[in-house]
């Protein structure tokens, strides 16, 4: 009996107890999916973190205060001290005292409402220097970034992220308006390209103009020398561990610190960040899979199940099949070609609904989150559901072929 | 796949065969059923039947007719004593080599039909070349070639749920004449059918008789028994003896 005569009577048996092929097949149908989904939304969230982390910018160490403590003892958290300086950062673009590190944008935070005509708009304003678009790896759609010479002179310009342009502007073009912050005039010199968004805000919309000009113009009195972040740029991949020494020790001695323990500041790496955030996911899509695999799983003993009642069922047939000449291999083949059909089926037809899912997924949800479909874990998950049929039918199926001829024909 | 040319020559009356299709000797077959005590079935029988010979065996229940009918088919194998099959010694074959000698050597008709409920007639009838791995096209002709034989050519795409139950043991017929057997065993071939369809069937057999084929036939209803040629009774394991001559007879036409 060759494969082909053995596949046409495991589907003509397959298709005659229809309900039951599919209830079965549905099991393992679920499994695959689940399989197929849950590791593309792993897989999606890995490569979304991960986009979101590069598009802070690359080979960026990033700096910000350390924790502070209110006379009332009442211990605030990282950041919340106002201990980094714009001398600081000036101290930190030193390229002798930190041959490794290639640029350095402090940033000076303020939420501003921008009024441009009658139209206003609420947005984190970022007080910075000229560098701060390559430090941010970020780009103009529009006009010019502010010089060095109008960090200088505290020049009244600024640049506008793309969302805040279109909320103040429209389809007019911003650059050469002027926009109203905080009563001061400045004039719009520029618009950045689409950034996108981060978990913490919006890249999109903002305003950036030279720290001096927020100092002078908008934030004023005791924090006028403060910064919020200082952003610094190594060399290369290879460099940023040596920047990162010598940023610390740099600003444990313009602070007056005797240690890294007692640090006002803190330094954190891109790479931790992304390191710390990809296994998270790892472990997430690991966990997510299992439990896929489990349902897998339960779908594999559905086939067993089905196909030791269909044995018991047929118990006729087989006999009538061995009567008439089918040796115990030829009853083996056709069961276990049933229950591969079963698996293969279920396979295919799940990962059809995984394809599907991961597209209609994300609208559902709600979420920009997308879920990666990738080959290999299509081939392997129709694969393993072929296996499953394979191992969950070989008991049955050397059950059906160890059948005696006369008692299978005795069974009424 | 055999087609014993021996069988198409011989003379339309059956005459004592020179070669035996069945040659039983001494055979016992015990059944031991867990703690029950031991079963003998069959207490030593021997019987011979012919080329062409249309013989039937007839018994009681519980006669051993029916263990005897199983040693026969190979389906299953006596327990002491010898069973050649067309000259083959069958005793000491494995279940694999056994259905193998089903396939070739033995056409099964029964009682209940056994006609799969899922495959047309034609696939039904087509089965056992299926398993003999006969190719498709000489399949094909043989199968049309049976199902004509037993007047079933413009029923050859119906499902069995489709036909008369006469219609269906024609089938079944069909599917056992389909591989050119050296023998064809039927069980009880007409105990599920009413007076025509039995006649139908019995007048199916005679004509086969006629073409050469050699037919043993396991009955309880003296209409069937009496068309053979030759009844052989079963009784407590034994062939009962007939005309004093021991149980084991050649003498067609005398048993009727």
């Amino acid at each position: 009996m060759n494969w082909v005569e053995i596949l046409r009577t495991a589907g003509a048996s397959l298709v005659a107890h229809r309900l039951r092929s599919a209830l079965t097949v549905l099991g393992i149908l679920i499994g695959i999916a689940a399989v197929v989904l849950s590791v593309g939304l792993g897989l999606g969230s890995q490569q979304q973190v991960g986009a979101q982390i590069s598009a802070l910018g690359s080979n960026l160490l990033i700096v910000t205060p350390g924790s502070s403590t209110s006379t009332a003892g009442i211990r605030g958290g990282f950041g919340s001290a106002s201990t980094l300086t714009v001398s600081d950062a000036t101290a930190l673009a030193n390229r002798v005292a930190a041959p490794d590190i290639a640029a350095v944008a402090p940033e000076k935070d303020s939420s501003q409402t921008l009024a441009a005509g009658s139209t206003n708009w609420t947005t984190s304003v970022i007080g910075t220097t000229d560098s701060w678009l390559g430090v941010r790896s970020r780009t103009l759609a529009d006009g010019d970034f502010f010089t060095a010479t109008d960090v200088e002179n505290a020049s009244a310009v600024t640049v506008l992220g793309s969302a805040t342009a279109t909320e103040l502007f429209g389809t007019t073009n911003a650059v050469g308006q002027t926009v109203t912050i905080n009563s001061q005039p400045f004039t719009v010199v520029g618009v950045l390209a689409s950034a996108g968004s981060n978990s913490t805000s919006n890249l999109d919309d903002e305003a950036v103009m030279p720290i001096t000009a927020l100092a002078n113009d908008i934030a004023g009195g005791s924090t006028r020398n403060s910064v919020s972040t200082i952003y610094l740029k190594a060399a290369s991949q290879q460099t940023l561990s040596a920047a990162y020494q010598e940023a610390d020790a740099l600003l444990l001695n313009l602070h007056r610190l005797s240690g890294s323990a007692n640090a006002d500041f803190t330094i954190s790496s891109q790479n931790a960040l992304l390191a710390t955030v990809t296994s998270v996911s790892k472990t997430l899509t690991v966990l997510l899979a299992g439990i896929a695999a489990l349902s897998l799983l339960v779908g594999g003993i559905g086939v067993m199940n089905i196909m030791l009642v269909s044995v018991t069922e047929r118990t006729r047939e087989i006999g009538l099949r061995k009567a008439i000449g089918a040796p115990p291999t030829a009853i083996r083949r056709q069961f276990l070609a049933e229950a591969i059909a079963l698996g293969l089926t279920g396979g295919l037809l799940g990962a059809l609904l995984g394809i599907l899912g991961a597209r209609l997924l994300p609208t559902l949800l709600s979420t920009t989150t997308p879920v990666i479909v990738s080959a290999p874990v299509v081939i392997g998950a129709v694969a393993v559901s072929m296996i499953i049929g394979l191992i969950f039918g070989v008991y049955p199926a050397t059950r059906a072929a160890r059948m005696a001829p006369i008692d299978a024909l005795r069974t009424e | 796949m055999t087609a014993p040319s021996t069988t198409a020559g011989l003379p339309r009356t059956a005459t004592p065969a020179t070669r035996p299709v069945i040659e039983l000797r001494d055979v016992t077959k015990t059944y031991s059923s867990g703690s029950a005590a031991e079963v003998q079935a069959l207490k030593g029988l021997s019987l011979s039947v012919g080329t062409g010979e249309y013989v039937a065996v007839v018994g009681a229940s519980g006669s051993g007719k029916s263990t005897l009918m199983h040693i026969i088919g190979c389906l299953d194998t006596a327990t002491s004593g010898t069973y050649l099959l067309a000259g083959e010694n069958v005793g000491s074959l494995d279940e694999a080599d056994l259905a193998e000698i089903r396939n070739e050597r033995i056409g099964f008709v029964f009682q209940q039909f056994f006609l799969l409920a899922s495959l047309t007639a034609w696939r039904n009838v087509e089965l056992p070349l299926i398993y003999a791995g006969v190719p498709r096209r000489e399949r094909q002709a043989r199968t049309l070639a049976a199902l004509e034989r037993v007047g079933l050519a413009d029923r050859v795409n119906h499902k069995p749920a489709q036909l008369s139950g006469g219609q269906q043991q024609r089938a079944a017929i069909a599917r056992a004449l389909v591989t050119e057997p050296d023998l064809i065993l039927a069980d009880e071939p007409t105990g599920n059918l009413d007076s025509s369809a039995t006649e139908d069937i019995l007048t199916l057999f005679d004509e086969l008789i006629g073409q050469g084929s050699t037919v043993v036939v396991i009955t309880h209803e003296a209409e069937v028994a009496a068309r053979a040629h030759r009844t052989v009774r079963i009784k407590d394991g034994l062939i009962v003896p007939r005309h004093g001559d021991g149980g084991v007879t050649h003498m067609v036409g005398l048993t009727r």
